[in-house]
């Protein structure tokens, strides 16, 4: 967690904002839409936004072992360090789009990093 | 590995599994449909243990107090005692009013219910055959205007609740129904959004509540809706739409034709999503009902959002045909 940074982000009406917009940039990447492309959009969505929570640095109760064992089911299907990449960039895509500083996607996306090791089962 | 009790019987529920899995697999009957926390058909009610929450995902408030829960999403951490709804909490009789084909393979089914049950124009109840066998239909009549349930049902090939409709039940006999569920409905708040109802076959029955809910509140945004199917003989309830939009200027109505060229002037060519989207351009501040066929709700589940529908303003029937 990092309150000053979900804060100064504009906390959880900024997850909102950015929820749809990012959801919309991973399903239409072809590098990744496979992984993101659920019968279910709606649950889709709400993991797209707990996901965003944890990125802005947002109140979450993720564990190391509940991002290994979440993205189990992925890393079978072949989830790598580029896909990885390439959800952070559009991640960073999305904070572009709604005028978020660059030292700020800087510190979004120093946040996912660390948690680069347990998604991929590293 | 927690235990379960029912009706005095205690089963054993291995680890991931439901309790729904645990029970059926022990032989114990209980009412089931599409097993995916959606129709609420298997709600049970819990008089003892702990309740994880995804398992009155859905629920209206007032049941989940009472300890109701789904038992298909019900994944036990704890010892539970269990036991199905009464008789009567849940379920409703009614008598079946009339029986009236709207095309070949499509019949509209009118209920009337003595105590008038609460519903949105575009939820849906269960229709059960029996004691445990049931389908979840969505309701196309709306609660103000029309005075019976009117449900449009389609003879799936091997359906077992739906040949049964189509062969046994006729006007004066009673049957269960469950109480309404499901998100798929019309709300007044913004009266003034542009509306796209996009549906196939049998999914129009939600839809056509729906518009004339919309209508009857009051709404000014244009409201576009695009009922398709492979042949002509597929469509139903032409003319009762062509009046509609001829009553209302902000409602209109195409018939679209998929599977063979189009020789009438009145029906539009293509499918019913292609000519939707092709017509209404960016949908960004749209709100967008989507029913029918399947694979065609979650193409256009995905298309309208990334055309730019909020997911919020996106809803869709959640049915999946159920195996018979």
């Amino acid at each position: 967690m990092n309150d000053a940074l979900f804060n100064k982000l504009g906390g959880e009406g900024a997850v909102d904002a950015a929820v749809d917009i990012f959801y919309r940039k991973v399903l239409s990447d072809d590098r990744i839409s496979d992984f993101f492309d659920d019968v279910d959009m709606e649950r889709q969505a709400a993991k797209q936004k707990a996901f965003l929570t944890m990125a802005f640095g947002g109140p979450n109760q993720y564990s190391g072992l509940d991002m290994r064992r979440g993205h189990a089911h992925l890393v079978k299907k072949g989830l790598n360090d580029a896909h990885f990449d390439a959800v952070v960039e559009n991640l960073a895509a999305t904070l572009q789009e709604l005028n978020v500083s660059q030292q700020y996607i800087a510190e979004v996306a120093a946040l996912c990093e660390t948690t680069r090791n347990d998604v991929l089962g590293k | 590995m927690p235990n379960l009790s029912f009706n005095g019987n205690t089963y054993h529920c291995a680890e991931d599994q439901s309790v729904l899995d645990a029970l059926t697999g022990h032989g114990v009957s209980i009412p089931s449909s599409c097993r995916n926390g959606i129709c609420q058909t298997c709600m049970m009610q819990a008089v003892s243990g702990e309740l994880p929450a995804a398992s009155q995902n859905g629920l209206k408030e007032t049941l989940k107090i009472q300890n109701y829960f789904l038992a298909c999403s019900c994944h036990p951490q704890t010892d539970m005692d269990v036991r199905l709804p009464e008789v009567g909490t849940v379920r409703k009789q009614v008598v079946v009013q009339s029986i009236k084909p709207l095309n070949h393979e499509i019949i509209s089914v009118g209920l009337y219910c003595e105590d008038p049950i609460d519903y949105r124009a575009g939820q849906f109840i269960n229709l059960f055959k029996d004691a445990t066998l049931g389908r979840s239909y969505s309701l196309a009549s709306v609660p103000t205007h029309d005075k019976h349930l009117t449900l449009h049902i389609r003879k799936v090939p091997d359906g077992r609740v739906s040949n049964w409709v189509h062969q046994d039940i006729k006007a004066g006999d009673i049957v269960e129904i469950s109480a309404a569920a499901g998100n798929c409905f019309y709300v007044p708040d913004k009266k003034d959004q542009p509306i796209l109802l996009i549906g196939t076959g049998s999914g129009l029955a939600p839809l056509y509540g729906i518009a004339r809910d919309a209508l009857e509140q009051g709404h000014t945004g244009p409201i576009s809706l695009y009922h398709g199917s492979r042949d002509a003989r597929g469509l139903y309830l032409v003319n009762e739409l062509r009046a509609l939009a001829d009553r209302h200027d902000n409602f209109s109505y195409t018939p679209c034709i998929s599977g063979e060229p189009v020789t009438d002037t009145g029906y539009a060519q293509g499918r019913a999503l292609d000519l939707a989207l092709a017509d209404t351009g960016k949908l960004t501040g749209w709100r967008v009902f989507i029913c029918g066929n399947p694979d065609m709700v979650k193409t256009a589940r995905k298309k309208a959002f990334l055309t730019g529908a909020a997911m919020q303003d996106i809803y869709a029937d959640a049915f999946t045909l159920s195996v018979a």
